[in-house]
């Protein structure tokens, strides 16, 4: 787990964690090296989390320029990276600034998104099945979008507003029905999932309620697609999410702690209940913000962070981890589908709905062959 | 005055009230134990002494101060506590475990310190798990585990250390293994513990200090020496019993009178038995 060459992705190898000259060569406690500055700072890296960071940083960023390069128009995969750094033709220019990198920003930082708020609230009920689409969070995004074009016959920009708000509201409500003296891990998933179960239902009435041309476009919207994003979903997404990954960073540290049930994190200085709400808030506001964009695309949220754990074998669903295996997933998954199905026949959310389905199916199993379920 | 004292506190959870107007003083550099039957509100108070629960009236001083309005990393440095059930991470070594004791002492830039190493080593060792540093905690022994979870507690360096029935769902030969640790802590380290035992006879052997509970009243404390009477434990458990000197340690050891029931049932050969089979389970 040394090298690292074989990732030659200009964007992430300034943040290769290589073992440094100074760092201990042969860490006694597990798999976990430090990297130590002259002025007593420290960071605490394991090296193969980093390898497994980098590898998927690698295939996101590999999945992205196949996916600029294919379409109607194709442009080779050199063409693609040289027109990024600003060295294409006009016409590649347009094509790519214009059409088709949009598209894949919002994959990209959808498919992150997803997964740092499914690693977030995995984290916090300390169960794989804890993951925001399965604890009411998307559905209720559903219910806001829904809405919006059912009632109210929306804008697309209104649309998004409805999925904002509405996992917000759901977000608010399962904390508050899930909380008695603190928020504890087995009765959010328990409460989220009957709270998802009202909201499907009301998605359905919702459904039923509306015009064939509305009741289409619901349908369209529910089954999430990157198709037709442009700048528009880029910006408010890319906002929001460089302004949540600071604080879920600042608090990855007190989040492991948390995984160790709330006694031993209070026994350790944790203050419990802030981190938690903090933690919360975020994952919340990431899901609504990536659902916003794209519709609640399936089984990102639940599958990212469990895959990435993995294949890092560390304890607990790391968050960086987690982020890039979301943004590879969502854009080979895209990838399938354009390939799959002819250009781009299918939208993304049909395809993580089937690969999710079969690894949520999988997880039950195991889960109960471990009798944690 | 010393470390840690409990001021009139009123102890409970929601409406129900377990205590009233409690104090307790820990003595510095004693092995404190907590006794008392189930419901007694031992583990309430030792929550409340750990700042887990708050007290609606009193208060938990530690060094002199509202131990509730400390911040949470101060108390953790001064203040060490093993909860009754804590959660493993799926997959987390020995190591990676014992090394999250360390969270008090560290910050966002200051992760992995030489001399958190080195505790983490230290601490390892003196608990006799250095040899599974590498193994995963879900496939130890519940005594290993058990082990591994005081080894964090250790290598979070505070003077006082709080274990709340830390032999709970051990056979008998890993309890006395956690207590002969326990005590051996108190010993070499000169750390204040502060456990809750079920066992009265493992509490008269191991403690320094004890407090004997009762519907959330101190009914005794003091040396096992002295505290240890029959009257006690008839006052405080409820059974009529002897109390005679610990063959091994000379402690007081408690030898419960035969029930009645069976005293009748099975004739005089209960009565003979029962005294040897309890100096058995010690």
């Amino acid at each position: 787990m040394k090298t690292s060459t074989k990732t030659s992705t200009k964007t992430s190898t300034k943040t290769l964690a290589k073992p440094l000259p100074e760092a201990s060569p042969k860490s006694s406690t597990g798999s976990v090296r430090a990297v130590r500055t002259g002025g007593g700072l420290s960071v605490r890296v394991d090296p193969r989390a980093a390898l497994v960071f980098l590898l998927l940083t690698g295939v996101a960023f590999a999945a992205s320029v196949v996916l600029i390069g294919s379409g109607d128009f194709r442009i080779a995969p050199g063409d693609v990276v040289a027109t990024l750094l600003g060295n294409g033709t006009a016409a590649h220019e347009f094509v790519v600034q214009e059409l088709r990198l949009p598209r894949i920003l919002v994959g990209l930082l959808v498919g992150a998104s997803l997964a740092l708020s499914g690693s977030i609230f995995q984290s916090l009920s300390r169960n794989p099945l804890g993951s925001p689409d399965v604890i009411g969070f998307g559905q209720g995004a559903a219910v806001g979008a829904l809405g919006a074009i059912v009632l109210f016959q929306g804008t697309a920009l209104a649309v998004a507003g409805g999925a904002l708000v509405g996992g917000l509201v759901t977000g608010v409500a399962v904390y508050l029905l899930a909380w008695k003296r603190g928020v504890h891990g087995y009765r959010l998933v328990l409460v989220g999932i009957g709270v998802a179960a009202v909201l499907t239902a009301v998605n359905h009435y919702l459904l039923t309620k509306a015009s064939l041309v509305d009741a289409t476009r619901a349908v369209l919207w529910m089954t999430g697609s990157l198709d037709g994003r442009d700048w528009t979903q880029v910006w408010p997404l890319l906002a929001a999410f460089v302004l949540l990954v600071p604080v879920v960073a600042w608090y990855a540290r007190p989040l492991r702690v948390l995984e160790m049930g709330d006694d031993a994190a209070y026994a350790l200085g944790v203050p419990v209940e802030r981190a938690r709400l903090v933690m919360m808030a975020a994952g919340v506001l990431l899901m609504a913000a990536a659902t916003a964009a794209a519709g609640p695309i399936a089984f990102v949220a639940l599958s990212a962070p469990q895959l990435a754990r993995r294949l890092t074998r560390s304890p607990g669903p790391g968050l960086a981890a987690s982020a890039a295996m979301g943004a590879a997933l969502l854009l080979v998954a895209d990838w399938v589908a354009a390939v799959a199905f002819g250009d781009r026949q299918l939208p993304v959310g049909v395809v993580t709905a089937v690969l999710g389905g079969c690894y949520l199916l999988w997880l039950l199993v195991t889960e109960r062959r471990a009798g944690r379920i | 005055m010393q470390r840690l004292t409990a001021e009139s506190v009123t102890l409970g959870y929601d409406q129900r009230v377990i205590a009233e107007n409690l104090s307790v003083e820990i003595p510095d550099n004693s092995f404190t134990v907590i006794v008392g039957p189930n419901a007694c509100g031992k583990s309430t108070l030792l929550r409340a002494l750990s700042r887990m629960l708050k007290p609606s009236e009193g208060r938990v001083l530690l060094d002199g101060q509202t131990i509730h309005s400390m911040p949470a990393k101060k108390v953790a440095k001064t203040l060490g506590l093993l909860p009754q059930s804590s959660i493993a991470p799926d997959g987390i070594t020995v190591a990676d475990l014992v090394a999250r004791g360390r969270y008090p002492h560290q910050g966002l830039l200051r992760q992995w310190s030489p001399e958190d190493e080195r505790i983490v080593q230290e601490s390892m060792a003196a608990t006799g798990v250095g040899a599974l540093a590498d193994r995963y905690v879900d496939e130890l022994s519940g005594g290993q585990r058990q082990r591994v979870w005081i080894a964090m507690a250790l290598a979070q360096q505070t003077p006082l250390l709080l274990l709340d029935e830390p032999t709970t769902f051990l056979d008998i030969q890993h309890q006395l293994e956690v207590l002969d640790l326990c005590a051996e802590l108190h010993e070499t380290q000169g750390r204040t513990l502060v456990a809750v035992l079920h066992d009265l006879n493992q509490a008269a052997r191991y403690a320094t200090h004890l407090i004997a509970l009762h519907e959330g009243k101190v009914v005794a404390e003091g040396a096992p020496s002295e505290v240890v009477t029959a009257e006690l434990v008839e006052r405080v458990f409820g059974v009529r019993s002897q109390v005679i000197a610990d063959p091994e340690s000379g402690t007081p050891l408690v030898v419960p009178v035969a029930r009645k029931r069976a005293v009748t049932a099975a004739s005089a050969v209960s009565s003979a038995s029962a005294a040897p089979s309890a100096v058995k389970t010690l």
